[in-house]
């Protein structure tokens, strides 16, 4: 099975690597069992709950997982970045792989977890800013992957 | 290129090339023809018939032609069960290749009911196991002589005392064994062997079940009277010649090929292993073919670094989920109790005898790198410190 070049950019240079201190939203899906695990940290300004008016403006990660986590969570970090909210959480897992002309259909499901972990992160930042309300309404990890609020490590 | 896939298909000989290229335009009659030129291809079938017979001491009517090990593991299990309906039951492993466990799945169709002997932490069998489920019921016992995926070596020949003691046939795919360590299919008391032609230097699309006089089985593809009535079908003759060339050339010099091949394989791991902390040994430490070597890499994924290595110009395999077309890690590693995230995280060299200890060198030199990169980006890594 080849990856599209797109993949393979991405995958050999992700954008948006690493952690962020004092985030204000953090997310992590999928879990080391199936090979695919990752954390998204956001930064949110302003930081208010008006979803058409709050934007990430900064964004990063860290994934477990094949070359397709890896770039699918690069593509993610770079479509959201600069976003509102309520654009992002109008994004789909299927907008990711468009933006990397595709992946492989085995891929589709375990290692496209990009676009949920972050919505899983703005839960976590409307959660923090008393929004149970509205961090309900978000889907955030899929439900067969389960959620793992802290990297399990054996 | 560094080509360290050798478990998965090794480059043909030149040498073998060299044998089989005449069989292609200038000997190219079939050997079921009575003109001279039939004969000669009948006669380098036979040829090469005992070039098989020599490697792996069996009678020279015991050896059949197939288009490889997959095809020689579907007739034995399949062959075997067809020829008789009294027993009902197949005993293999859980570390099996597919060709025997999707077949064995298969035969639960027929009433056939399969138990997989589990392993131990290396890959080895439980003998134990395999004592208290064997019985009067029990057609076939196949297990394979060595795993592909972390090269441990089964204790084939108690293995073919139990299940002989139950009145059982005992089989072996044999397709990581043959041409790499010694095979005596006489004193190891082996029924049926299945072995394959590319992963020792011959040509894809040749191999060969080798069965024992007296063993019955039925043929899967019936026609012409080829191969004793067992295997239907024109001769692949250029690929039966290299086979034949590939055992000749094997039983002069895998002996040597093995010592050297386990000097560089342990090279590697040694390098590898003192300069990449927490590296984890898959498969046993000595009963282990001497061209493997398989360890997980803590905290990181397997094709993760396949695509790293790769991109370096270094072929090598990996027992996470994502290169299996699956959604499933090795089955073999997890049989032998490796935890998932670990399995996903494996990494598989299989050395072969083109291979230089500057190739070696190169990998050894190479990922750390590329192991420290993706340390570095993965969240498990970072609950570690």
């Amino acid at each position: 099975m080849q990856y599209s070049q797109k993949v393979m950019d991405h995958f050999m240079n992700p954008r948006n690597v690493g952690e962020l201190t004092d985030a204000d939203g953090t997310g992590t899906c999928g879990n080391p069992v199936c090979g695919d695990l990752m954390t998204f940290y956001v930064r949110i300004s302003p930081r208010i709950d008006d979803l058409k008016k709050a934007r990430i403006v900064d964004i990063r990660f860290k994934t477990f997982g094949c070359g397709a986590a890896i770039a699918v969570a690069s593509m993610a970090s770079e479509m959201a970045k600069g976003k509102t909210l309520s654009e992002v959480i109008e994004m789909s897992r299927e907008d990711v792989a468009d933006g990397l002309d595709g992946l492989p259909p085995i891929k589709m499901h375990c290692s496209n977890l990009g676009i949920q972990t972050i919505q899983e992160a703005l839960k976590d930042y409307l959660t923090k800013i008393g929004r149970q309300d509205l961090a309900a309404k978000i889907k955030g990890c899929p439900k067969q992957e389960g959620k793992s609020t802290k990297a399990n490590n054996k | 290129m560094i080509y360290l896939d050798y478990n998965a298909t090794s480059p043909t000989d030149p040498r073998v090339v060299k044998t089989m290229t005449p069989y292609f335009y200038d000997i190219s009659a079939n050997p079921s023809s009575t003109h001279s030129a039939g004969y000669k291809a009948r006669n380098a079938v036979d040829h090469a018939r005992k070039n098989l017979a020599d490697l792996l001491h069996s009678r020279i009517d015991e050896i059949y032609f197939t288009s490889g090990g997959t095809e020689a593991d579907n007739i034995a299990i399949k062959g075997t069960a067809f020829a008789q309906e009294k027993r009902k039951k197949i005993i293999t492993s859980a570390i099996e290749h597919h060709a025997v466990l999707t077949t064995c799945d298969y035969m639960q169709k027929f009433g056939y009911s399969i138990v997989e002997v589990p392993v131990d932490q290396y890959g080895i069998i439980d003998l134990e196991f395999l004592k208290t489920h064997i019985d009067e019921n029990t057609l076939l016992v196949s297990i394979m002589h060595a795993n592909n995926e972390v090269g441990t070596i089964e204790p084939i020949q108690e293995i073919s005392k139990i299940a002989h003691r139950h009145g059982a046939i005992f089989h072996t795919d044999a397709v990581q064994t043959v041409g790499k360590i010694p095979v005596d299919v006489a004193a190891m008391e082996i029924d049926m062997l299945s072995l394959s032609g590319h992963k020792f230097y011959g040509p894809k699309g040749v191999g060969a079940l080798v069965v024992r006089k007296g063993i019955r089985f039925d043929p899967l593809s019936h026609g012409g009277h080829h191969e004793g009535g067992k295997r239907a079908g024109t001769e692949n003759v250029p690929g039966i010649v290299g086979l034949g060339k590939a055992c000749e050339i094997a039983a002069h010099e895998m002996s040597a090929d093995e010592k050297r091949l386990k000097k560089l394989r342990d090279r590697l791991w040694n390098g590898l292993n003192n300069k990449i902390p927490e590296l984890k040994l898959n498969g046993h430490p000595d009963k282990r073919l001497a061209n493997t070597l398989n360890f997980s890499v803590r905290y990181i994924e397997g094709e993760s670094m396949l695509l790293q290595l790769d991109a370096q110009g270094i072929c090598a395999s990996s027992g996470s989920a994502c290169t299996s077309g699956s959604l499933e890690a090795s089955h073999v590693l997890l049989a032998m109790g490796v935890p998932h995230d670990m399995a996903h995280g494996s990494l598989r060299f299989s050395l072969g005898k083109f291979n230089t200890e500057s190739e070696v060198d190169k990998v050894i030199q190479i990922l750390p790198g590329i192991v420290e990169k993706l340390r570095v980006i993965s969240p498990l890594y970072k609950h570690k410190e």
